[in-house]
């Protein structure tokens, strides 16, 4: 809960630096756009004034955070139901649902989402660990065909068919 | 008697077969997804928001009054039944509910919980319908300055005084304001920080910022840290509960609710306060009776008061959130986010412009409840066979509706990167112990906060003075000092504080 009683057998957290260098980036970032708005005439505040305070607020506090990861301040990572802090963290499948998430980034409006739908489910259950593809892909493209078609009957919001245009 | 009077007339337009049909859906579709292990209330409400899409304004806040109680009661039965809460209002009902369950008494537990929260929140609705009318209408008069002050009050207590660590919690609002601004300037129509991209000229969804921090974060962070071996679930059937369970429990109903609804219905109040000095105060009163020792083996006192706390404090939110326009947790952000999609501007002329549809959102408020208590308890084992799907597909079924829900919005596959986008961030903040609420808070006051700030500067013509010019605006500066200076004198006479001490060594006995 607070940060005193975790510092003793800590090193300092790198990760947390190169948080810090993110943000006063963004921040930064966020002042030089906000740079280029025209105050229009007549208009005493204008679009300018809100970004550059939270632009300013945000590089203090990535020094801020910087300089309290220097002095040992380590972060309470988040626990939950299904999270194990104890093992180190699995790279390897957060990489594979993110390539998966992708893949269907890229074939959602040309395939169409009650494939790309199953395709998705049936790839997160596979990078998660489950070895019953066959039943994973079946769940999946009865999930994706089914929202498809309650999204299109039941709301009137059509999403992409894609290749079975016609079909559905 | 007016409030009565208009009470009843919400009910008489809630009350059609429809309508009801569409709160027992959201109740149960609440409940489902409350159930599900790693998801809270508010993610339930972000990830169920576009089944919502085809109702008109009424119904579809029926639903959301029925997810939303829905949610809450999942997310009580899943922190019972597994030993480890997913969220911080069900730490104090996992102390002793899990406990109770391992006894063999999860029955009793789920139900006190469930009748809890069913008193709890009925109570929390009938305040809020008597109270609101009266606030919005003192709320009417508060002018640009004080509003941007309120809010700005809001901002300070919910980055500071809820989470571990106050730097942490302003990075986060920090972060939220900056999502805000992307898009075109309200008043001069120029964009900022779009990065020329046409797509974000309108602005960035709530909807696709929620469930890509709520949804694919979690489902990120657990895929990196996914627990290998078998979780217990312990089984449980039709919850109920014996003479004895009853008296021990109508007590700490009545004070989890006199705990949680002022929580609720201030800023930042949230619930875990209120959960903390409900179990607190139940164990004090126990041990003046002699029965301490009971505690921390299985109480029902302390599942019955927090429990209700809880729940009061969820209905507290909407004093605020209906008189104010002012949301004060992450649920409250979702359903105002919701409420936007529809038109309807919460604040002071609410409950004057549209009084039709508060009274109908109350009196569905009361109804959802009581659907919840009549559907659930004889659900209850089905619900904790739920919790007992394979992760693998539980976790790709999360990706799999977070998708769904982000590419409905607009049916676009820029929607999909942002929500991957902002999927990252939910696992930074999650590996780097950001609080999530204040990010959502800034995403939705950031812009209107401008607005008021505008407004108020604009009349003094650019001077700093149109900022402070109103008392009840200078009040609330003197409150926000105080909010940030308190906290600090406090830190340097007694180190640690008391709660997080305690809460500490809790956590220490479930794990």
């Amino acid at each position: 809960m607070s940060e005193k009683n975790v510092v003793a057998d800590q090193r300092v957290d790198r990760a947390q630096f190169a948080l810090a260098a993110v943000l006063a980036v963004v921040g930064i970032y966020t002042i030089i756009d906000a740079r280029g708005l025209n105050v229009g005439f007549g208009d005493p505040i204008g679009p300018r004034v809100f970004p550059y305070v939270i632009g300013t607020a945000m590089v203090v506090l990535a020094v801020l955070l910087a300089v309290a990861t220097a002095r040992g301040d380590v972060p309470e990572a988040e626990e939950g139901e299904d999270v194990d802090l104890t093992s180190p963290p699995d790279w390897l499948t957060v990489a594979k649902l993110v390539g998966i998430l992708v893949l269907n980034i890229l074939l959602v409006n040309l395939v169409g989402w009650a494939i790309t739908g199953g395709l998705l489910f049936a790839g997160c259950a596979w990078a998660l660990g489950s070895r019953t593809l066959v039943r994973d892909l079946l769940v999946g493209f009865v999930l994706s065909v089914a929202s498809w078609y309650f999204f299109y009957v039941g709301l009137g919001v059509p999403l992409s068919p894609g290749i079975l245009d016609g079909i559905l | 008697m007016d409030t009565l009077n208009l009470l009843l007339d919400g009910f008489a337009s809630a009350f059609t077969l429809e309508n009801l049909l569409y709160a027992a859906i959201g109740v149960l579709l609440g409940t489902f997804v409350g159930v599900l292990p790693g998801i809270g209330p508010a993610m339930a409400l972000a990830l169920l928001l576009p089944v919502t899409y085809g109702l008109d304004a009424t119904q579809a806040l029926i639903m959301f009054a029925g997810i939303y109680y829905g949610g809450m009661y999942g997310g009580s039965t899943t922190s019972i039944l597994l030993n480890t809460p997913g969220e911080s209002a069900s730490v104090m009902t996992a102390i002793e509910g899990n406990k109770m369950a391992k006894k063999g008494r999860a029955a009793q537990a789920l139900a006190t919980a469930a009748i809890g929260s069913f008193i709890a929140g009925t109570i929390g609705t009938l305040l809020v319908a008597f109270f609101t009318p009266s606030i919005a209408s003192w709320a009417v008069e508060i002018g640009a300055p004080s509003y941007f002050a309120i809010m700005l009050l809001s901002m300070v207590l919910v980055s500071s005084v809820l989470g571990a660590s106050k730097l942490r919690g302003f990075i986060a609002l920090a972060i939220g304001l900056t999502i805000g601004l992307v898009g075109l300037d309200a008043s001069t129509a120029q964009a900022r920080l779009t990065g020329g991209y046409l797509e974000l000229a309108d602005g960035i969804d709530i909807v696709v910022v929620a469930v890509g921090v709520f949804a694919i974060g979690e489902a990120l962070w657990t895929a990196a840290h996914l627990r290998r071996r078998p979780i217990d679930v312990i089984p449980v059937g039709r919850p109920f509960m014996g003479r004895d369970d009853w008296r021990r429990s109508w007590a700490p109903w009545l004070r989890g609710t006199a705990f949680g609804f002022p929580f609720g219905a201030l800023p930042a109040g949230g619930a875990e306060t209120p959960t903390f000095l409900s179990y607190i105060t139940e164990r004090k009163l126990a041990a003046r009776r002699g029965s301490a020792d009971e505690f921390g083996e299985g109480a029902i006192e302390g599942v019955a008061g927090p429990e209700a706390a809880n729940n009061a404090s969820a209905a507290g939110m909407f004093v605020p959130l209906l008189a104010l326009g002012l949301p004060v947790t992450a649920t409250a952000s979702i359903l105002l986010a919701a409420m936007q999609k529809y038109g309807i501007v919460p604040g002071p002329t609410l409950m004057t412009d549209q009084p039709d549809l508060i009274w109908t959102l109350l009196a569905s408020l009361l109804i959802g409840n009581t659907l919840l208590l009549v559907i659930n308890l004889p659900l209850a084992p089905l619900w904790a066979r739920l919790l007992r799907i394979p992760r693998p597909q539980l976790y790709a079924g999360i990706l799999f509706f977070a998708c769904l829900g982000a590419y409905s919005v607009g049916q676009s596959s820029f929607d999909l990167l942002l929500l991957l986008l902002f999927g990252g961030l939910g696992f930074a903040t999650r590996r780097f112990g950001i609080p999530v609420l204040p990010l959502i808070l800034g995403v939705i006051l950031g812009p209107l906060m401008e607005v008021k700030m505008r407004e108020a500067l604009d009349l003094s013509n650019g001077d700093v003075s149109g900022l402070f010019n109103e008392p009840l605006a200078i009040f609330v500066y003197v409150l926000v000092v105080l909010a940030i200076v308190v906290p600090l004198l406090l830190a340097r006479f007694r180190p640690s504080p008391l709660l997080d001490q305690h809460v500490q060594r809790e956590d220490q006995e479930v794990s």
